[in-house]
């Protein structure tokens, strides 16, 4: 990536960790920074070091956490999926083992990985995170390069601190204009997919550029780095700027007194250059979107909500058009239905998408005052204890609580149905997440993805809403 | 990991596009502590249709899956490519893998050849015309064969070299452990560790 032109973020970012470039065929060798651990992927990777006989070489740059199996109530009582308790018991044997800090089921940092890295601190402008999931893009909201591994490179992240790797292309996703009522990060990002693809980002870091971007909170961001992965790519970034300072100042691990003002002044650098040139280039109105929701089976197949169930004969790629059959085969939606009257019987709102502290507020915003309806049960799953304490502090629980939502403790959850929090089959959700792929919030079940501001609407009438939809009720 | 250079098996079409990993491996079968027994969750909710390829003679005893485009997008799982080969799949052939798909599957010997689409449609109807099919798939000359069917594949020369040497990524890289120590010498000293403040 060395050349006399001006460079972008994310090529900053990985010169700045090239611990040795590749010569010919062979990778670069990159340095990692913060290392994220969780119990589902971690497992045969401790158990790889174990058998050749390596030690963590940096514990002190690794941080651990339950959050994909935990269950939301009774946290208190043993895991009673036997399976379940195994990995999260054999995550807790390893990180003492290993000496591995963990935030155990219960503890107050305990959360969601990429939830509790930004709200530690530990994420910072310019650095380097993996971790064993593939929503590891949400600290690209920093300006770090951040992305998912699997096992066998979480081993190699353990035992060495680095990674083989070739250079990522790069992608300016440029956002420009002011965003309407009711029109979120979240809505910014589907409709991102669905213009690039499931596939359009293979290969690519993302750069999140443009007005409307630099107007977004950090919270807001994180929701929009956090789905680069489902447009196929390997990273999302967005440039650090005072949002992003003024998120960090003063959270826990963030540089302090001196160190602080060392830390501002390099993360300043972090700017793609003027003349710097991007692989490929996509432009986005933010002024021209409005609430989006997915229709189908993959995060690209979404449409504006005031839109209907595409009709899969009128679409010319064959392909498509067979994906489409198949997606509404599965999800049980009739070609032209308004998207405002597909019936949902679950909400999820949670996720490392939308699980933070803001997301909740917004939620319980247009929840205020309201019933969720009775043909719906609504789950609120904060994305960390801490987000539960805060909400709790503010009186978001028992907005939701009065509404006649479920209050739970944090993890993953319907997300991904790993633990006890499912769809029954043929059950159809409005959900704050991340994916609407087949069976992926419990056999059988379908997703519909949503903001959370649509999710608490949707609640309320029982179909596809935005909150203008509420304006006309009584409350 | 076992070397690659050649393999000879039973092709298996499966004609989907954008087969996710939540597909290939559902998470409730993510529970496992070892590396071996995902075999069960395989295509779990297609598995219940009887069908799906792998539920039929003689595809059950496939080596060779021929899958479409944006094969195994989705969720960073590796369990993904264990269930593949605890099955008894060596090669996986698509006209585009995801990126974390393709790694992973790099790391443990499952060789992820990329065949031009159309490729990859000729494949499909000689494997279901002809069913048992056996497809050789050679690394060293990257090469799909099939009766008479002959294409090239495209894959990484690094990722080919250690198929090939059957290379441990990690001693790879520990030759050049004096470089790390070199670099975190030099890393800026307000960068964050995870132990808490105050302990040492």
């Amino acid at each position: 990536m060395t050349s006399t032109r001006g460079r972008t973020l994310a090529e900053k970012v990985w010169d700045a960790h090239t611990v040795r470039r590749g010569e010919g065929a062979e990778p670069d060798l990159l340095y990692i920074d913060l290392h994220l651990v969780h119990e589902v992927t971690s497992p045969q990777a401790f158990d790889g070091l174990r058998l050749a006989g390596r030690p963590v070489r940096r514990p002190d740059l690794t941080i651990a956490t339950e959050d994909h199996n935990v269950p939301t109530v009774d946290i208190e009582l043993p895991i009673a999926d036997p399976v379940s308790r195994t990995q999260v018991d054999t995550l807790r044997r390893n990180c003492e083992e290993f000496g591995v800090r963990l935030h155990p089921m219960g503890d107050a940092e305990q959360g969601i990985v990429h939830v509790i890295g930004p709200q530690l601190g530990l994420t910072q402008p310019g650095m380097t995170v993996v971790c064993g999931d593939s929503h590891t893009s949400t600290h690209g909201a920093f300006g770090a390069m951040a992305f998912g591994i699997g096992t066998s490179e979480v081993e190699h992240v353990l035992a060495t601190q680095t990674l083989p790797l070739r250079p990522f292309r790069t992608m300016a996703v440029n956002i420009e204009g002011t965003l309407g009522e009711s029109v979120t990060a979240k809505d910014i990002i589907l409709a991102v997919i669905a213009r690039i693809g499931t596939g359009g980002g293979q290969g690519y870091v993302l750069e999140y550029r443009g007005s409307a971007i630099e107007s977004l909170s950090m919270e807001a961001r994180m929701t929009i780095c956090n789905m680069s992965i489902e447009a196929g790519a390997r990273a999302g970034m967005i440039a650090p700027d005072e949002t992003t300072f003024a998120y960090l100042k003063n959270r826990p691990h963030a540089p302090q007194g001196a160190d602080w003002d060392a830390a501002v002044a390099a993360w300043r650098e972090l700017r793609t250059d003027s003349d710097a040139e991007f692989d490929a280039e996509v432009h986005l109105d933010a002024s021209e979107l409005t609430p989006f929701v997915t229709w189908g089976t993959n995060p690209g197949q979404g449409l504006p909500l005031s839109g209907t169930v595409p009709d899969p004969e009128r679409i010319s790629d064959e392909s498509a058009r067979y994906s489409a059959e198949k997606a509404l085969s599965y999800m049980d939606l009739e070609p032209g239905t308004p998207l405002r009257e597909i019936a949902v019987d679950t909400v999820f709102l949670g996720s490392c998408t939308n699980g933070r502290i803001e997301d909740l507020r917004a939620a319980a915003e247009v929840l205020r005052g309201h019933k969720v309806a009775g043909s719906v049960r609504m789950l609120v799953v904060p994305g960390s204890m801490r987000v539960r304490q805060l909400a709790e502090a503010e009186g978001l629980h028992e907005v939701f609580t009065e509404a006649g939502a479920e209050w739970r403790q944090a993890g993953c959850s319907m997300c991904l149905g790993m633990n006890p929090d499912q769809l029954k089959p043929g059950e159809r959700s409005a959900s704050t997440s991340n994916r609407n792929f087949e069976g992926r919030q419990g056999k059988g079940g379908r997703t519909h993805l949503v903001s959370p501001l649509v999710a608490a609407a949707t609640a309320v009438r029982g179909t596809l809403s935005s909150p203008e939809d509420l304006n006309q009720e009584v409350k | 990991m076992e070397p690659f250079t050649k393999h000879t098996g039973v092709g298996v079409p499966l004609r989907r596009s954008n087969v996710d990993t939540d597909q290939i491996i559902p998470a409730v079968y993510l529970k496992r502590v070892s590396r071996t027994g995902f075999e069960d969750g395989l295509f779990a909710a297609w598995r219940g249709d009887e069908h799906f390829v792998l539920n039929q003679e003689p595809y059950r005893q496939g080596s060779v899956l021929v899958a479409g485009s944006d094969f195994g997008t989705g969720s960073s799982r590796e369990h993904a490519v264990w269930a593949l080969m605890n099955y008894g799949f060596r090669v996986v052939i698509s006209s585009r893998f995801a990126d974390i798909f393709r790694g992973n599957a790099g790391k443990q010997g499952l060789l992820a050849a990329e065949c031009e689409q159309s490729d990859v449609e000729l494949l499909w109807k000689l494997l279901e015309n002809e069913p048992g099919t056996e497809v050789t798939v050679d690394l060293e000359a990257k090469t799909v064969r099939a009766k008479d069917f002959v294409a090239g594949f495209t894959i990484d020369d690094y990722t080919r070299w250690r198929l090939l040497e059957g290379l441990d990524d990690i001693a790879l890289t520990l030759r050049h452990a004096g470089d790390i120590d070199a670099f975190e010498a030099q890393r800026p000293s307000w960068k964050p560790v995870t132990t808490p403040r105050g302990s040492s």
